[in-house]
C-alpha cells in the first residue's frame, strides 16, 4: 500500500514527460515538410551557386573546378582587353541600376493603382467582394507569357493602341512603346498587380471602416483619415504587396525579354545570359548571389523605414 | 436649438425602397439630455447620423443655432459622436484618442494636451493615459469614447446605444456618469436607446419612434403615464388595455364607459378621436383589487406570481380579456387572496388614458 504513494508522483511525473516527448514528436513531425524543402529545395541550391562563383568557367558551359575569385572580380570591374587597366563594368552596373529602378517604379505604380483598387472592393457589399477579388485573380490562371505577349499585342507598333490612334487621326506614325523601359515598366505593373491588391485588400477587410466615420467626425478631412487613421492601420498590407512586388521584379525575366528586348535587359535577363550564350556559370552565379543580396539590403531598409516612421507616428 | 425639420430619408430605390424616416419633425432643446428611444429598425440611429452627416436625408432640413447642418459635412459640424461599438483608434494610446479631434481642429499642441488631461481627470482615466485602447477594459474603452467625443467641445454630443455592450451593473454606473457629464458639461445630448429602462431614468425628454416616424414626444414621466397611443404604452413598461367607450371628451378631460358598463373619468391623448369606441390604457400598478362588487370591473382571480419587490395579480375579467394588477409587497404579509377567488379591479378617474388608436 505505501507503494502506491510512493509510485503516484512519479508516473505523474512520467505521464507529463512523456507527453511532452509525444508534442516534441508532432511538431518534428509538422515542421519535416517546411524543414526539407528549405534544406533541399532553397538552400541546397544556393549553396552550389555560391560554390560555383568562386570556380572557373569551362569553355562550354559549365564549371573548372578549380578556385578563382574571377567572376566576383567581374560583377563589378573589367580589365581593359589592351591596356590591362582595371575599370569599373559599367554595363553590368548599369544593368543592376535599372533593374533597381524599374523594379521600384512598377512597386509605386502598383501601390498607386492597388492601394484604392483594395480599397474599391473592401467597401463593396460583402456579397459582391469575392466577385471583384475574382476579376483581379483571373490573369493568375494565364500563362505570364502569354499575359505578357498580350500587352506587347496592346502596345507594339501596329497594336491596338497605336492603330487606334492613328486610326481616329491623333497621330500619324506609331508611338515607338515596344523595347523601351516604359513597355518593360507596363508589363511588370500589368504582371504584378495583383502581388500587390492581394495583402492590401486582405487588411482592408479586417479595417474597421466604423473608424473612418470616426475620424470625419472627429474633424479629420478625407486625406487626414487617409494619413491618420487608414494608412497607419492598413500599413501591414502595403508593406507585405510592395515587398511582394519588387522582390519579383528585381529577378524579372520573362517580361523584361519580351518587351523590353536586348536594349533594356535587367538582372534575370543578363544572368541567364551567362549561364546561356555567355558560357560564364560563375559570372552568372556571382550576379545570381548580387542579386540576392541587393534584395536583402532593399528588404532591411524598407523595413527599418517603415519601423522608423511607426515610433515617429506614435511617440 | 436644433431644428429637424420633416426630414425623411429613403433608402434604395423604387421597388425596394425603404423609408427609414418619414417626415420627422423634432426641435431639440440646449442643454436638455434627449433620447431616441424605439425598437431596432425604427430609425432612431439614421436620425442620429442625419446629425452627424453620415447620411443625407432624402428630403428635410437640419438646423443647428439657425445654422444649415446639411450643408456642412461631418467633418465641419460642430457635432460629436460616440459610437455604438466606440470606434477608438486601434494604433493610438487612450490620451491620443482623446486628442485627435482637438489636433485635427489645428489646436495648439499646449491646449490640446492641457484639454486632455482635463478629460482624463473628467472620466477618471488619468492613470490609463498612455494604454493602447486595446488594454483596456469594455467600461474604459466606453468612457474614452465619451472623452474624446466631449474634448472637441462640441455644441451636440451624440450617443449610439452607447451602453448596450457594457454589463448590468456597468451600464447602471455608466447611466449616472453620463448624467453627471452632461451637467457638468452643459452640452446637449441627443441619445439612442433600445432600452426603455435607460430612457426612462436619463432622459429630461424622450422621443419614442416606431417604423421611422416620431410616436410621442414628452417627459418621462409623461411618456410613461400618458401614453398616447397603443404603440407607445406598449413599448414602455406593461400595460393593460381596455375596450371602453368614449362619452365626452374636452381637452383631456375624457368620460369613458367600460366594458361592465361603469363610467369613469379618464385623460385623452391629443388629437384623438371624438366619441365611439376606444382603447383606454391602465398601467398594472395604477390599479388596485377591491372586493366583488366594489371596483369597476369584476372578474376572477388567474394566476397570483410573487416578484420579490411586487406580486401580479392575473385578473380574468369577466366582460374578457385579462387585467393584470401589480401591487408593492410588504414584509411579511400573507397574501390572502388565491387562484379562482372571484375579486374587482378598481382603478381611480383619471388614471386611465384614452389612446389615440
Amino acid at each position: 500500500m505505501t507503494d502506491i504513494a510512493s509510485t503516484r508522483p512519479t508516473s505523474m511525473r512520467d505521464l507529463a514527460a512523456a507527453r511532452k516527448r509525444e508534442e516534441r514528436r508532432t511538431r518534428a513531425f509538422l515542421l519535416a515538410p517546411a524543414m526539407a524543402i528549405l534544406i533541399f529545395a532553397a538552400s541546397g541550391p544556393l549553396l552550389i551557386v555560391l560554390v560555383y562563383s568562386f570556380l572557373t568557367p569551362g569553355d562550354y558551359g559549365g564549371v573548372v573546378w578549380e578556385f578563382s575569385l574571377k567572376a566576383w572580380f567581374n560583377v563589378f570591374a573589367e580589365r581593359d582587353f589592351f591596356t590591362e587597366e582595371i575599370e569599373l563594368a559599367d554595363a553590368h552596373l548599369s544593368i543592376m541600376w535599372r533593374s533597381i529602378k524599374l523594379s521600384l517604379m512598377t512597386t509605386v505604380i502598383c501601390l498607386i493603382i492597388g492601394f484604392p483598387t483594395a480599397y474599391f472592393i473592401a467597401t463593396r457589399p460583402r456579397g459582391t467582394r469575392d466577385f471583384w477579388m475574382l476579376l483581379v485573380i483571373i490573369p493568375f490562371w494565364t500563362n505570364l507569357l502569354i499575359r505578357t505577349f498580350a500587352i506587347m499585342e496592346l502596345i507594339r507598333n501596329e497594336g491596338t493602341f497605336n492603330s487606334f490612334l492613328v486610326g481616329i487621326g491623333v497621330i500619324d506614325t506609331p508611338i515607338q512603346m515596344m523595347f523601351t523601359e516604359f513597355a518593360v515598366l507596363v508589363g511588370m505593373a500589368y504582371v504584378y498587380l495583383p502581388l500587390m491588391i492581394l495583402p492590401i485588400y486582405a487588411s482592408m477587410e479586417r479595417f474597421d471602416f466604423s473608424l473612418v466615420e470616426a475620424g470625419y467626425d472627429l474633424y479629420a478631412t478625407r486625406f487626414q483619415v487617409l494619413r491618420r487613421i487608414i494608412l497607419p492601420l492598413v500599413k501591414p498590407g502595403v508593406v507585405a504587396g510592395s515587398i511582394l512586388v519588387f522582390v519579383p521584379c528585381l529577378g524579372a525575366y520573362v517580361t523584361p525579354r519580351v518587351l523590353g528586348g536586348g536594349k533594356n535587359m535587367m538582372l534575370g535577363n543578363f544572368i541567364e545570359l551567362q549561364f546561356g550564350q555567355g558560357r560564364n556559370w560563375p559570372l552568372g552565379a556571382a550576379l545570381a548571389l548580387t542579386l540576392l543580396v541587393i534584395v536583402m539590403v532593399a528588404l532591411i531598409f524598407y523595413v527599418r523605414a517603415v519601423g522608423r516612421e511607426e515610433v515617429r507616428g506614435h511617440g | 436649438m436644433i431644428e429637424i425639420d420633416r426630414v425623411t430619408k429613403v433608402f434604395g430605390s423604387a421597388a425596394d425602397a425603404f423609408r427609414a424616416l418619414d417626415t420627422v419633425s423634432v426641435t431639440i432643446r440646449q442643454n436638455e439630455f434627449f433620447t431616441l428611444l424605439g425598437p431596432s429598425g425604427c430609425g432612431k440611429t439614421t436620425l442620429l447620423r442625419v446629425i452627424a452627416g453620415f447620411v443625407d436625408p432624402t428630403e428635410g432640413s437640419v438646423t443647428l443655432e439657425g445654422q444649415d447642418l446639411l450643408r456642412l459635412a461631418p467633418y465641419e459640424r460642430p457635432v460629436n459622436t460616440v459610437f455604438q461599438s466606440y470606434a477608438l483608434f486601434p494604433h493610438m494610446t487612450v490620451a491620443q484618442n482623446i486628442g485627435f479631434g482637438l489636433e485635427m481642429q489645428g489646436k495648439p499642441g499646449e491646449e490640446v494636451r492641457r484639454t486632455v488631461g482635463e478629460m482624463l481627470d473628467l472620466v477618471r482615466m488619468s492613470e490609463l493615459a498612455d494604454r493602447r485602447t486595446s488594454e483596456i477594459s469594455g467600461g474604459q474603452q466606453q468612457r474614452v469614447a465619451l472623452a474624446r467625443a466631449l474634448a472637441p467641445r462640441p455644441r451636440v454630443l451624440l450617443l449610439d446605444e452607447p451602453l448596450s455592450a457594457l454589463d448590468f451593473k456597468l451600464r447602471k454606473d455608466m447611466q449616472l456618469e453620463l448624467k453627471r457629464l452632461q451637467s457638468e458639461t452643459g452640452i446637449t445630448f441627443v441619445f439612442v436607446t433600445h432600452d426603455q429602462e435607460e430612457a426612462l431614468t436619463m432622459s429630461d425628454r424622450i422621443a419614442v419612434m416606431n417604423a421611422g416616424a416620431i410616436r410621442q414626444i414628452g417627459s418621462p414621466r409623461d411618456i410613461y403615464d400618458h401614453p398616447a397611443e397603443r404603440f407607445v404604452a406598449d413599448f414602455i413598461g406593461d400595460t393593460n388595455f381596455l375596450e371602453a367607450e368614449l362619452l365626452t371628451v374636452e381637452g383631456e378631460r375624457a368620460e369613458v364607459r367600460l366594458a361592465s358598463g361603469r363610467e369613469i373619468a379618464a385623460r385623452a391623448a391629443e388629437g384623438g378621436a371624438g366619441q365611439g369606441p376606444v382603447t383606454v390604457a391602465v398601467r398594472p400598478e395604477h390599479a388596485d383589487l377591491a372586493p366583488e362588487g366594489e371596483g369597476l370591473l369584476p372578474g376572477r382571480l388567474g394566476d397570483v406570481v410573487y416578484f420579490g419587490t411586487d406580486t401580479h395579480f392575473h385578473v380574468d375579467l369577466d366582460a374578457g380579456g385579462r387585467f393584470v394588477v401589480r401591487r408593492q409587497n410588504q414584509p411579511d404579509q400573507a397574501e390572502a387572496r388565491g387562484r379562482g377567488d372571484r375579486v374587482s379591479v378598481r382603478f381611480g378617474p383619471g388614471v386611465g388614458q384614452v389612446l389615440r388608436d
